[in-house]
């Protein structure tokens, strides 16, 4: 069965129809070049309303297996893959990826060269894209529909541990591997939505408060920055990805939109203090503003070794830090996984302090 | 931190002749660390007794020193050169043990000179088993647990410790041999009993088993402020049990979660952390397939045959950076050349598959043991590039040049004959040829459940190989759609393949490929998987929309010379680099296609564009109708190349250099008879025969000993004498059956001097660089010969004649470029033996000796300028006072079985040279990193076989030079100290015994009478042999 990839620049693509093949959706199209992971990778909720392109040809080698999904559901509205895996082999596999999109009711389109269209959308940039059954004529127009009313936001859970550490993790659509990460540090975990209010938070008694990644715009999320603000003065904070960028921005600094930004799991970022450089995993395509940081108390801490781009922010004075990558991996490389142990570190020397 | 100010001059020692474990990939790491150590304004001193590299040319580095890789010599040149560094970890084992030498010895504390990159505190923790051990205990990483016996209950006990099955390895036995894997008691008492006995010292290694783990690579990079990174994770095909260069090997990995592929990069990160590896490492791990349990194999703190393999496989130019990193440079202060863009601090994407399959020459050492093991066996290996499985799989197996007919059917005939049990039961073992043995069992109705079974292959490689197979299958017998042959072109079948299963024309499958909606296009490796953009002129082929590959215009295509076999070696790919040079200096842009990974000019800096691809006609054309050269050079690639002229004349590729009919004039045996004999050329007395009987006459007229060889030779495949009838049929039944048609040859054997030139000829004039004198007689291959020049026994009057045969048959056959001559001159007559219309594995050689770059000189003359534009006067160039010597050097000690006599058929892996004030001293020189001897020792006890002890002439010549010449009688009754063994037959049981000791033992062992003969004279004078 065919499938049709029709970009907003007119470009179309003719693949066949994999996942979920009745399906036709809309999406922001972008890329990813990590290798592995691509369960982590479509589980992973920052990816909501985008459709994901796997640079890498040979998706579902392995299948998919238990215990590594970032969330419940597949966020991407599409997959587009050379190739999607039907017979996987590995012990844990417990379904195909093929089935697993099917199950999700996901549609995928594969057979079409995933490098061309690549270079599509790095020389053009990010762009809605459409994946129908039948070819389209009409152009497509950007995607106004506000991302946040997309995602399903958690209800406040707390992990119950009764440890000394207690993070609030206010969900913009976290990644398992965030939370998980926490607790194996023995840190208690609650996790709240991110219509909460600070009284709401203070009244859970935290010792620390994570900003968590999620997908779309920063820029969309401004009835929380306030909220941030408060937070920031009172508790030990931890900002990743989109919480990174919303710190920017409670802060007074700017964000923008990336041609086609980060994705992939081989990103190096140099610690700007140390001078030590990771290898990281990212999913960003919005990034803070570096020149705007320049008129607010925010320090750059880490950058991006190729393109200089900001990807971690301290608050100087305060136990409040963010990062652009994700430390938590999943997927990808564990180099920056300290970032939690720091957090509890800075925890801790706080609670000293107070 | 900036590169170091306080260095100026750094020597690189190098990994010397080709060996098989050893080889070509050397040439390629060390010559871009120098390249990269000159681009950063140091001073470097090379050091290699190989003169078949890119990286002994002059161009390379500021010094050279084609002188014996040993402590003294080693010695001299440092006192000399006073260096104020050395970096060791470039030349392979080789120049990292001789470092190790040199720091012991206290040279270098001597004379101030450092060791850069890695230190050999590091080196030793990861090459010493037991400190090894102990730092994987240290940092918490398992190995597999292992005690050394020298006792069967010892063994026994810790067999039941650790729990079956357990690896028994003998210590010091020839390529390992004596061991096996116990799965009970009953085989442990069968091994350990044997290996004990075979052990010289008594001694076997117990260990626990992790055969049929999936073995993964990862090739790191880390610089000395502590950054690392990976360039790529590779995944054997073969899983644990098969060395890695004997394994077919892909890249990234294929099967390993995200979870398991973090949880390796963190321990190999943290094994090279706890090295602090300055530079490039590799580390070995085993992955079990059905839990979280892995194993650390091994760490080799070093460039090598891997990180060679991950550098083309990636883009990621492993030596070029890890030299950087040794004068202080750290990751992100180095550019990335790929890009030029972003910086070598990022570890590459891929969005394509690599598939190494290894290239062996067991077509050449038939009787050895095919049997893949622990120890390397491989001469070469071949990569390919594709978007699937299938399709870099299918690639690879189309560049092996194996079987034409095996590897476009992909189903062996003889594994066919066998039932569907017997072959599954022989897929058990890996051998050279397992692939198509699986590839046969599919066919042959086999599931991935069974043959997985037997192989223990991963079933994600075998259900590719089933996609192929059903492909295959639906090719022959059903009727050949668009649809389906779009299916096949991504799968990488070529038009040759297709129509070995389906015959059609080529005009019908073009109009079916016109059907389709993606057709074969060319794409960049760029490490980044196009997130950034590139220009890199490194290009594959796939099936795809978009066609990358721009034609470059005003382009000559450079046929490369595939993988490195016997009989074709590192020497051609040497001459390609060197004719890729002047085409670029006389104004063209030079495209390469090549598939060999290993090498210096499949790097994608040397030539204007790579195209890595199979050298098959299919691909070939594909280039050629993008890029539309001016032309095609077919001269420098050696046989791979010359095999494709007619085809691509038949395709209207105008052929540069000598035509396909000069090419023809040579290697068609009557239309070079017509030759000699119009042109009065002596040649033995032979003739053609395509059946037995025909043969016979033949033989009967010339007279015995007669030499039978297949026409359109490599390396004198399949050569033998013969000196009866018996002999000539037994030789001549399976030669005319694998010959496809081809006629055998049968000439008179003619005992003499043997000798061969190099000509230059411009179509008109022929310059002769030199004629080098062969130290064995015929019978001997020209390629396992030790070489002299000057000639030490022609006269004058010999040599004018060889000039005048050589130019005639330039003359004759048109000649442009290079071409080879050999003969055999005897008292009364000069022979001529054998022409090849190319450059041969002697350019290199003489290239080093006249100062002249033969290859670029021959290339002018392609391009167009003559003998005198180029300043070289017709006739023989004059001959220089020193002497140099050019020996063999062997493989023997990885291939068990294989024969060792020298013989017609070639058998040697490498070369060196020597050169000296006299032949003498050249020999001298030359035996250190060949024969492994010191030839001035002329004492102590040597040791014949008993067919050589019965040459009494030749006993006694040993005797008068001061050697004490014993026959072989049995293994516990040899002397200690022996200076050498000479056996130079192998067909009873004594001959191949006494040839595994000396080897097992590492005493120099020669296997022709003629060698000994000719290094180990009483006088320096010798008669001549004729």
């Amino acid at each position: 069965m065919k499938k049709y990839l029709t970009l907003e620049n007119g470009d179309v693509f003719v693949g066949e129809a994999s996942g979920d093949t009745a399906a036709e959706v809309e999406g922001e199209l972008i890329f990813t070049t990590s290798m592995t992971g691509y369960q982590e990778t479509v589980t992973d909720p920052s990816y909501t309303g985008q459709i994901i392109c796997f640079t890498y040809p040979l998706i579902g080698n392995y299948g998919i297996s238990k215990d590594v999904s970032q969330s419940k559901e597949i966020a991407p509205t599409a997959v587009v893959a050379s190739e999607i895996e039907k017979h996987p082999y590995h012990y844990e596999s417990v379904i195909s990826m093929d089935d697993f999109l099917k199950e999700k009711h996901v549609p995928a389109i594969t057979g079409i060269d995933t490098r061309e269209l690549t270079k599509v959308i790095r020389k053009h940039g990010t762009m809605a894209a459409n994946l129908t059954n039948h070819p389209v004529s009409k152009s497509l127009n950007d995607n106004n529909e506000k991302i946040l009313s997309k995602i399903k936001l958690a209800s406040m859970s707390t992990s119950n541990n009764s440890q000394t550490d207690h993070v609030v993790l206010i969900d913009f659509g976290v990644k398992n591997n965030i939370i998980k990460c926490l607790q194996d540090l023995d840190v208690d975990v609650t996790v709240v939505a991110p219509d909460v209010t600070f009284e709401d938070i203070e009244q859970l008694n935290p010792t620390g408060i994570l900003i968590s990644n999620g997908p779309g715009d920063p820029t969309e999320y401004t009835s929380f920055l306030p909220v941030i603000r408060k937070l920031q003065d009172n508790y030990p904070l931890l900002g990743i990805c989109l919480g990174n960028q919303l710190l920017a921005l409670a802060n007074g600094a700017k964000t923008y939109k990336m041609t086609f930004g980060h994705r992939g799991i081989n990103h190096p970022v140099k610690n700007l203090e140390t001078g030590k450089i990771y290898i990281t995993s990212h999913n960003h395509g919005y990034a803070v503003d570096a020149d705007s940081i320049k008129n607010t108390p925010l320090k750059i801490t880490e950058v991006e070794v190729n393109d200089g781009t900001v990807e971690g922010l301290r608050l100087p004075g305060k136990p409040v830090f963010s990062v652009q990558y994700h430390p938590e991996a999943a997927p990808g490389p564990h180099d920056a996984t300290k970032i939690f142990n720091d957090f509890i570190n800075i925890m801790h020397e706080s609670e000293g302090v107070k | 931190m900036p590169k170091r100010k306080d260095i100026k001059k750094i020597a690189i020692i190098g990994s010397g002749p080709i060996l098989i474990g050893q080889a070509a990939e050397f040439d390629y790491s060390g010559s871009q660390a120098c390249l990269s150590l000159r681009e950063e304004g140091y001073k470097v001193i090379l050091i290699n007794s190989n003169p078949a590299t890119i990286m002994t040319d002059d161009d390379i580095a500021d010094k050279i020193y084609l002188d014996p890789l040993t402590l003294p010599s080693l010695k001299k040149i440092m006192r000399k050169e006073r260096p104020d560094a050395i970096l060791p970890t470039l030349g392979g084992q080789t120049g990292l043990n001789l470092a190790v030498e040199l720091s012991k010895d206290g040279i270098l504390d001597e004379l101030g000179i450092e060791l850069l990159g890695t230190n050999l505190h590091t080196i030793n923790q990861a090459e010493d088993r037991e400190a090894f051990k102990e730092l994987m205990e240290k940092l918490g990483e398992p190995i597999p647990d292992s005690l050394t016996v020298h006792d069967y209950k010892s063994g026994f006990n810790f067999a039941h410790k650790i729990g079956y099955p357990v690896i028994i390895r003998p210590a010091y036995t020839l390529g390992g041999t004596g061991g096996g894997i116990a799965k009970n008691d009953k085989e442990l008492d069968f091994i350990l009993n044997r290996g004990l006995t075979m052990s010289p010292t008594t001694e076997c290694l117990v260990e626990k088993s992790i055969a049929g783990f999936k073995e993964i690579e990862f090739e790191v990079m880390r610089d000395h402020a502590g950054n690392s990174i990976i360039v790529t994770g590779m995944e054997n095909f073969d899983p644990v049990g098969i060395h890695t260069g004997d394994s077919i090997v892909f890249a990234p990995t294929q099967t390993l979660t995200d979870t398991e592929y973090q949880r390796l990069r963190d321990a190999s990160l943290k094994i090279v952390n706890a090295l602090k590896i300055e530079g490039g490492c590799n580390v070995q791990l085993a992955q079990d397939p059905n839990s979280e349990q892995f194993y650390v194999i091994e760490v080799n703190p070093r460039v090598s045959r891997s990180s060679a393999l991950a550098s083309k496989a990636t883009g990621y130019p492993i030596a070029k950076i890890a030299a950087k990193i040794a004068v202080g440079l750290t990751l992100d202060e180095i550019i990335n050349p790929i890009t030029k863009t972003t910086y070598a601090m990022f570890e590459p994407a891929l969005d394509y598959v690599v598939a190494k399959i290894p290239r062996f020459s067991f077509d050449k050492f038939t009787n050895a043991d095919r049997k893949l093991g622990t120890q390397m066996k491989a001469t070469g290996e071949v990569m390919a590039i594709g978007r699937n499985i299938e399709e870099s799989l299918i690639k690879a197996v189309q560049s092996l040049e194996l079987n034409k007919k095996l590897q476009n059917n992909l189903v062996s005939e003889d594994d066919a004959k066998l039932s569907l049990p017997d072959l599954l039961k022989k897929i058990q073992t890996g051998t050279d040829v397992r692939l198509f043995g699986i590839f046969t069992a599919m066919a042959k109705g086999a599931t991935i459940e069974q043959i997985h079974a037997s192989t223990k292959i991963d079933p994600f490689f075998l259900s590719k190989m089933q996609n192929i197979m059903y492909l295959h299958k639906k090719l022959q017998s059903g009727e050949l759609t668009a649809d389906l042959l779009e299916q096949a072109r991504k799968y990488g079948f070529d038009n040759e393949m297709i129509k070995t299963i389906h015959p059609i024309s080529d005009e019908d499958l073009a109009k079916l490929d016109k059907l389709a909606d993606q057709h074969l296009v060319y794409k960049m490796v760029d490490t980044c998987a196009a997130e950034f953009e590139s220009k890199t002129p490194y290009y594959y082929s796939t099936i795809g929309s978009e066609n990358e590959s721009k034609p470059i215009g005003n382009s000559i295509l450079v046929i490369g010379a595939g993988p490195i076999r016997i009989g074709q070696g590192v020497e051609f790919d040497y001459a390609t680099v060197h004719c890729v040079k002047a085409i670029q200096a006389a104004g063209y842009n030079a495209i390469i296609i090549n598939n060999n990974p290993e090498t210096v000019s499949t790097d994608f800096s040397i030539s204007d564009k790579l195209y890595f691809e199979p050298l098959t006609i299919d691909s070939v054309m594909h280039v050629v109708d993008l890029e539309k050269p001016l032309g095609a050079i077919v001269e420098f690639g050696g046989q791979t190349a010359i095999n494709l002229t007619e085809g691509l004349t038949k395709h209207g590729v105008k052929i540069l250099g000598t035509s396909l009919e000069g090419i023809e004039a040579t290697e068609d045996r009557h239309d070079f008879e017509q030759l000699e004999i119009k042109q009065n050329i002596a040649h033995p007395a032979g003739n053609t025969a395509v059946d037995i009987p025909d043969a016979i006459k033949i033989a009967d007229k010339i007279g015995y000993p007669v030499l039978v060889r297949p026409s359109f030779v490599l390396g004198g495949k399949g050569m033998a004498i013969v000196h009866n009838q018996d002999e000539l049929i037994a030789y001549i039944k399976p030669a005319l059956k694998n010959s496809n048609g081809k006629p055998t040859l049968i000439d008179q054997y003619i005992p003499g001097t043997e000798c061969e030139v190099d000509i230059l000829c411009d179509g008109n004039q022929v310059f002769v660089p030199g004629i080098m004198e062969h130290l064995e007689g015929a019978g001997v291959h020209s390629g396992d010969s030790i070489a002299m020049y000057p000639p030490q026994h022609l006269t004058d009057k010999q040599k004018i004649q060889i000039v005048d045969i050589a130019t005639k048959i330039g003359h004759e056959t048109h000649c442009v470029g290079m071409m080879n001559v050999q003969f055999i001159a005897t008292n009364k007559q000069i022979y001529v033996i054998d022409v090849n219309p190319r450059a041969s594995r002697t350019v290199p050689f003489m290239s080093k000796i006249t100062k002249m770059h033969l290859a670029q000189l021959a290339t002018q003359m392609i391009l167009g300028k003559s003998l005198k534009d180029l300043s070289l006067k017709p006739g023989l160039y004059p001959e220089p006072k020193k002497v140099y010597v050019k020996a063999p050097v062997f493989s023997f000690t990885k291939l068990p079985g294989a024969p060792t006599a020298l013989s017609p058929e070639m058998k040697s892996t490498g070369e060196d040279i020597g050169s000296g004030d006299t032949l003498q001293e050249a020999i001298h020189n030359a035996l250190f990193d060949s024969y492994h001897i010191d030839s001035s020792k002329k004492s102590g006890p040597v040791i014949l076989s008993a067919h050589d002890f019965e040459n009494t002439k030749l006993v006694n010549q040993l005797k008068q030079v001061g050697f004490e010449p014993q026959k072989f009688v049995s293994e516990d009754k040899m002397p200690k100290d022996i200076t050498f063994v000479l056996d130079s037959a192998d067909d009873t049981d004594d001959e191949k015994l006494l040839a595994s000791i000396a080897l097992s033992h590492q005493i120099p062992l020669f296997t022709a009478q003629d060698t000994v003969k000719g290094i180990f004279q009483p006088q320096p004078q010798f008669q001549n042999r004729a």
